[in-house]
């Protein structure tokens, strides 16, 4: 990195490392120096927001650790100890539980960013595939980490989420007892997760180091895609981006700091306040909301897979659904393959836009499906006789489970034909858009999309943006 | 830039959207949505409200609930001076030992010791209550979606049941309830405890006190947390006002 040839520094001291070890110079170089696209907007904070919220959530985890007790008959008590008992504790809990929930928003907005302006393109697509990485270390690290206060949801969505690997065949069922250190989700399941909850944030900081390293060799892309020619197109990082970043770095954190300060549970569920107990299941299983699309993919298999007209399952549903949930993240690092064309931001790519927003509006949809019931019913109608629909229609009121045990409805001669919409369909609807985007659209557009003109160089890209809003 | 406004609107819709995740716990009714001292941003709790609120959870709740995270020691938050804190626990008696002899013994409990539970063990206190067990209230308000709402409305929601319920010995009805069959009695009913002050008796208000007390013994730390979140973004608010007016002067040559 740093190396070869050295200026020197006018502070003796700061000489006196740097000549031994130059990492002033690499500072300065890297970060100080460094020429940066002048035309980046605010999607490109997301970065610095994100590397923040890594090292916030490292040093709260560890003062967390310091008093957290790792055992399925403490766990719970040692969070509320933390709560209660430890001088702030409660801040400390509370903005690890919800930074988990801003380091999310600020990653998908940083991914959403990378799609938009087609910044996982030749010659960053190795900088793409170490961000995904990072983003699957994250879903394990956030995973893990929600098992640890014990809770209601901790432990059944530790229970349904492990036993998906159940699925895989041939390994699978010994892959489940590895995670669990037995035959159900117990104490040493916890201790586990615990002791790779703590290890993996330094992998990720590992990788996010590579992703940075790999960054820096390529250059920053920008909003127009169109490669910085020379040094009319860049700035300094330090002061421009470097105070720019702060600001958009401080905005974020009011909004986070709102959350831990006036609503720090709003994001969470109120089962995880009620101690594990496996003897009773909640009526509602849900991961946490960052989770929730992929929950919708993996759900959203309801069929098995086998040969058409015989009862021959190649792939049974549930490994169905553990497929299409790891193959939606598979798609993501592909995705510099899959879409090849030449022009990189979705300024100039008009069926590319539209295509990635309905995309962006498709995830957005299949959250909500995963935080919805499976059966859930949208809407529905009956064709057939009036009696045969209400049969069916005994959904509403309270208490009706109740109230219907032993009614004994005559079953009508002719089965009614119900139409209806519920929330399987609509997660399979736009888990087929999930991937009709990934492994249809983007080919397709890479060959056929015509591109709209893009600028010769940033430099006259700024210029005619300023020249517009002179004009105004 | 109409482009990447159009793009912020629908990642800021993503973000929103997935806050709303709505729990559906399906049918059961809606709480009712009352106006609490302790809501809000600048929401503190009523100190007076969470003295009575203790009264009824110790004359009625306690004898089946427990309340196993709150000490005595606690209470001093509820305005109680440390002689009133060692008179309450010394109304307890608590287990302790071995001593020197290696026996267990029986003393009055100190401000240290926590609330005793009314039952030695979940089995017990289901044997007592018709097999449903009496769920500990030390994190209720925040263990249930909208927590002080929902305990308050399923204290006073007890109705007669509808003729489509059957309802079985030791079974409620109470439409809040998920499912709309409870184990509890209604555990409230007027001039059930009386008050020192001039507050009147009612089951409503008996409700309305307990309530407050147990949002208490949920967040004790609520108060201390809004009073910081207030100063902080406010001086973050600062920050963010200052770097604008950094970012623009050093941007200034650039546009
Ligand atoms: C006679 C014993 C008894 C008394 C007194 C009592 N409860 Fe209960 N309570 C129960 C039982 C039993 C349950 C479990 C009900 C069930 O699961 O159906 C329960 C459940 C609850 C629940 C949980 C409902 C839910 O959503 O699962 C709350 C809240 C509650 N009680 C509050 C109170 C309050 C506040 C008081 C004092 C005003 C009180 N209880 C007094 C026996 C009692
Ligand atoms: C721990 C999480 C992450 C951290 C701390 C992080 C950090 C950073 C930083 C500081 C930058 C430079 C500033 C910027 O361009 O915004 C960057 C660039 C980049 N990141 Fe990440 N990142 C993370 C996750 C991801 C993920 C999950 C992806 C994609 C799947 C990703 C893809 C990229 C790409 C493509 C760039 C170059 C973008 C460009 O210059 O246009 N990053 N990252």
């Amino acid at each position: 990195m740093a190396g070869g040839q050295r200026e020197k520094f006018d502070n003796p001291v700061v000489e006196w490392v740097d000549s031994r070890l130059p990492v002033f110079t690499l500072m300065q170089k890297e970060y100080g120096v460094f020429p940066t696209p002048r035309n980046f907007n605010y999607f490109w904070n997301f970065g610095a927001i994100a590397m923040f919220m890594l090292v916030t959530m490292i040093v709260t985890g560890i003062t967390l650790a310091m008093q957290y007790t790792a055992d399925t008959t403490l766990a719970f008590n040692s969070v509320e100890g933390i709560m209660r008992d430890v001088n702030y504790g409660w801040l400390i809990r509370y903005i690890h539980m919800n930074g988990a929930s801003f380091f999310f928003i600020a990653v998908y907005i940083h991914i959403f960013r990378g799609m938009y302006y087609g910044s996982y393109k030749q010659p960053r697509e190795l900088l793409w595939i170490l961000g995904v990485v990072i983003f699957l270390l994250m879903m394990a690290t956030a995973f893990m980490g929600y098992v640890l206060p014990w809770g209601q949801m901790s432990y059944w969505g530790a229970t349904v989420i492990t036993n998906l690997f159940s699925a895989i065949p041939l390994v699978g069922d010994d892959i489940v007892t590895l995670l669990w250190g037995g035959f159900s989700v117990d104490n040493p399941t916890l201790k586990r997760f615990f002791a790779l909850h703590y290890l993996l944030p330094f992998v990720i900081f590992a990788v996010v180091f590579l992703h940075v390293w790999a960054l820096h060799v390529t250059g920053s892309n920008n909003p127009t895609g169109v490669e910085p020619k020379g040094k009319q197109d860049t700035l300094p990082f330090h002061p421009y981006y470097t105070m720019k970043d702060t600001f958009g770095l401080i905005v974020f954190v009011i909004i986070y700091a709102a959350f831990v300060f006036f609503m720090p549970n709003a994001l969470g569920h109120p089962d995880n306040y009620i101690p594990a107990d496996p003897l009773v299941t909640p009526a509602h299983i849900v991961p946490e909301w960052y989770f929730l699309p992929f929950y919708a993919i993996l759900r959203a298999i309801t069929f098995d897979i086998g040969i058409p007209f015989t009862d021959i399952a190649l792939i049974e549903a549930k490994l169905g659904g553990v497929i299409a949930m790891f193959g939606a993240i598979v798609l993501l690092l592909i995705m510099p393959w899959l879409d090849t064309h030449p022009v990189r931001s979705a300024r100039y790519r008009p069926w590319y836009k539209k295509a990635l927003l309905v995309f962006v509006f498709g995830v957005v949809v299949l959250g909500y499906a995963g935080s919805q019931p499976a059966d859930k019913v949208y809407w529905q109608t009956c064709i057939g006789s009036e009696a045969a629909c209400s049969a069916s229609d005994d959904h509403h009121g309270v208490a009706t489970d109740t109230a219907h045990t032993g009614d004994d409805h005559a079953k009508p001669e002719k089965a009614p034909m119900v139409l209806k919409f519920d929330n399987t369909m609509l997660a399979q609807i736009f888990t087929i858009y999930y991937y009709v985007f990934f492994l249809v659209i983007l080919p397709l557009l890479s060959r056929k999309e015509k591109a709209l003109p893009i600028p010769k160089s940033l430099h006259e890209a700024v210029l005619a943006k300023a020249k517009a809003s002179a004009a105004k | 830039m109409k482009n990447s406004i159009l793009s912020i609107l629908v990642v800021a819709c993503a973000v929103i959207g997935s806050v709303q995740v709505a729990s559906a716990a399906g049918d059961a009714k809606t709480p009712r949505q009352m106006d609490w001292s302790f809501s809000g941003p600048f929401g503190t709790y009523d100190k007076a409200a969470l003295q009575r609120g203790f009264l009824v959870f110790k004359s009625v709740c306690a004898s089946c609930h427990s309340l196993d995270l709150i000490a005595f020691r606690n209470l001093e938050a509820l305005g109680y001076e440390e002689g009133q804190i060692k008179n309450i626990a010394a109304e307890y008696t608590v287990m302790d030992g071995p001593n020197d002899e290696g026996d267990m013994f029986e003393r009055p409990a100190r401000p240290s010791d926590y609330f005793p539970s009314p039952f030695a063990n979940t089995a017990a206190a289901k044997y007592a209550n018709n097999g449903a067990y009496p769920p500990d209230l030390s994190l209720i308000t925040k263990a249930r979606k909208d927590g002080a709402n929902y305990v308050y409305s399923l204290l006073t929601g007890y109705k007669d049941a509808p003729e489509y319920v059957q309802l079985m010995s030791g079974q409620h009805y109470n439409p809040y309830m998920a499912g709309g069959v409870i184990a509890m009695a209604a555990p409230l009913s007027d001039d059930q405890v009386a008050y020192e002050d001039e507050t009147p008796t009612t089951a409503d208000q008996y409700a309305k006190d307990v309530v407050q007390f147990l949002n208490w013994a949920a967040e004790p730390e609520m108060e201390a947390r809004k009073r910081m979140g207030v100063k902080v973004l406010f001086f973050l608010s600062i920050f963010a006002l200052v770097m604008y007016g950094v970012k623009r002067k050093i941007w200034h040559d650039v546009h």
